[in-house]
């Protein structure tokens, strides 16, 4: 009898500490505690200038008047401006070439790298090593790699074979396909990364399986490997779509968008509306021009996974 | 999500077959072409992953003319370490990188404030609306960053409600980089699958949302707090644009922004080793942590860089 009597008193205040400690925790001052910083941050720096940006694109803005309504002029200025078409057309072009130099060479790297059966982490390593220098030091240093004399370090080396000298970012023709090669360069580590990652999620089972039908190594690649890889390419094709589009430290850095407008991408046009803009800053219009970038790409998506979704239920 | 890549990945021996079966691997003919092009994947490797690298080395420590003479030529007139000392010193590539280490410090610190506060609160404090508040800041992921570019610049000019000018200051850097949707859902998710049971016996006893928060969630989560702290740090280390259009002070100025202004006035042998020193810390970080860059959660950095 004295035991329980002694034991109630001492488990009872701290079960009602626990229980009204829970209380407040599930929507009071605790909760609102740890949600502020988040609220704060995501309010300022993300929600509000989400909801700016649209009101914005429809405002005459700058930093010394009120912004006024305009409507629709913002985007007419931007469609009609002759560098418009311009920017839209190389952004285009820096697209295709890296889908054509820097969707290939990541898959075939990882397919090799995967069947290394010692040091596969040395092979990562190197492979990554680009992707952690800073962007502005590698556009830098490729920047003087591609010296357009014959003493620069990439005609230098053409110079060994006999080829060469190439002018690279000097002549309107080489200069985006030059900083297609410097981005490939700097990001494929990423998804070589990613695929490795895949590979080796592929279940052995299905190797076993190819084997017992006689498949040569070229078929398995073939008929088990790719299409094993098949949702992350999907993914990541459209990935690299939407950061190629984003483009911007290695126009600027490399050519500013020279020669000739010739690497004056989607990304540069918004940032010489916005911040090189000798009359001040054209706020309205970089946003209007931000929004149908936006606007594009989400379609875009849109659309694509349609059409992958409708190959595989046809294949 | 990440963590059975991460596993799988570290793990990856245990199958120990891919594509070529171990009968294969055994026959001559196939087994030395393999070989070679093993080998070649790994010269190709070492040329164009670390040769680059290698050079901006090399060219840090030779004088400026043999570079420009002849850039692939490994010392013709011997060493200059003097280059180093230089562009420590006189370019003042030493502010600069304290300029960056200070931007990254504190955004690292904000990040993993925001991140795993708001992660806590989301998934195990869970207020009314949270599951609302989760969908706001997964929607940001689908706006594009060059949406926000000109209206967050705008914002921090003029910071709404407390009419702040954060032109020149850090804070310009550190809460933009904060409000960041990846690093508060990673940590939401790692939280999701911590043993609920733990957090019941902890309250049982009597511990409220902030014991619960110092003395079991955090200490659990050292691997996720690991993943998105060299994120952040490698992330804003790598970061231009936005440095640029709010740090107008070049005396704050990352090194980022500062290397391009420097080279039309700086020696090349100079300012090649200012760009090495620039690299030093996140090839550092890398090789330290390789194991989170390497097993497969670099999607996040991949997107974000």
């Amino acid at each position: 009898m004295s035991a329980v009597s002694e034991a109630v008193p001492v488990s009872e205040p701290i079960e009602r500490r626990s229980g009204l400690r829970f209380r407040i925790s599930r929507g009071g001052l605790g909760t609102l505690v740890f949600l502020t910083p988040m609220l704060v941050v995501f309010g300022l720096f993300a929600w509000f200038p989400i909801v700016r940006a649209v009101v914005m694109s429809v405002q005459e803005t700058n930093l010394v008047s009120e912004p006024t309504f305009v409507g629709l002029n913002n985007f007419a200025r931007v469609l009609s401006d002759p560098q418009f078409g311009t920017a839209v057309a190389n952004t285009a072009w820096f697209a295709l070439l890296a889908l054509l130099f820097g969707f290939p060479v990541p898959i075939i790297l990882a397919v090799l790298m995967s069947e290394v059966r010692r040091g596969r982490g040395l092979y990562s390593a190197l492979a990554y090593l680009p992707v952690v220098i800073p962007p502005v030091v590698s556009v830098l240093l490729w920047r003087f790699f591609y010296d357009a004399s014959p003493h620069g370090v990439f005609n230098t080396i053409l110079g060994w074979v006999g080829a060469g000298p190439l002018p690279w970012l000097q002549s309107s023709a080489s200069a985006m396909p030059s900083i297609v090669i410097e981005a490939t360069w700097a990001n494929a580590g990423a998804t070589v990364i990613i695929y490795l990652a895949a590979l080796v999620a592929i279940p052995p089972e299905l190797y076993d399986a190819a084997d017992v039908d006689g498949a040569s190594i070229w078929q398995k690649i073939r008929n088990v490997t790719l299409p094993q890889l098949r949702s992350v390419l999907i993914v990541t094709l459209i990935l690299q779509l939407i950061a190629t589009a984003q483009l911007f430290t290695e126009p600027l850095l490399f050519t500013s968008g020279g020669p000739n407008n010739a690497t004056l991408t989607v990304l540069l046009l918004i940032y010489r509306y916005a911040f090189q803009n000798s009359l001040g800053g054209d706020y309205g219009m970089a946003a209007a021009l931000s929004l149908m970038l936006a606007a594009f790409l989400a379609v875009f998506t849109a659309g694509y996974y349609r059409l992958t979704r409708s190959w595989s239920t046809s294949s | 999500m990440i963590r059975p890549t991460g596993r799988r990945g570290a793990a990856g021996g245990s199958a120990e077959r891919g594509i070529v079966s171990a009968a294969e691997w055994r026959q001559p003919r196939l087994r030395w072409p393999l070989r070679v092009l093993q080998l070649a994947v790994l010269l190709f490797l070492l040329v164009v992953g670390l040769g680059p690298v290698l050079w901006m080395l090399k060219a840090s420590v030779t004088p400026t003319q043999d570079t420009l003479r002849a850039p692939m030529a490994l010392w013709p007139n011997g060493i200059d370490l003097g280059q180093l000392a230089v562009a420590w010193s006189r370019t003042h590539i030493d502010r600069y990188l304290w300029n960056t280490v200070v931007i990254a410090a504190g955004s690292w610190a904000i990040q993993l404030l925001v991140a795993t506060t708001g992660g806590y609160a989301l998934s195990v404090l869970r207020p009314r609306l949270s599951g609302l508040l989760t969908g706001l800041v997964i929607a940001t992921l689908f706006v594009p960053p060059i949406v926000l570019l000109v209206p967050l610049y705008l914002t921090v000019v003029n910071v709404p409600v407390v009419h702040i000018r954060m032109i020149d200051s850090y804070w310009a850097i550190w809460l933009p980089a904060a409000a960041s949707a990846v690093n508060v859902i990673l940590v939401k998710r790692f939280f999701d699958n911590l043993p609920r049971e733990i957090f019941e016996a902890a309250r049982v006893d009597g511990a409220g949302p902030f014991v619960l928060f110092r003395s079991i969630v955090l200490p659990m989560s050292r691997p996720i707090l690991g993943v998105v702290s060299v994120f952040a740090v490698i992330a804003t280390w790598k970061d231009y644009l936005w440095p640029l259009l709010v740090i107008r002070n070049p005396n704050l100025q990352p090194l980022s922004v500062r290397l391009p202004t420097l080279q039309p006035s700086t020696d090349l042998g100079v300012f090649i080793a200012a760009l090495t020193i620039s690299s030093v810390i996140p090839i550092a970080l890398f090789l330290l942590f390789q194991r989170l860059f390497l097993g497969g959660q670099g999607l996040s950095g991949a997107i974000k860089g």
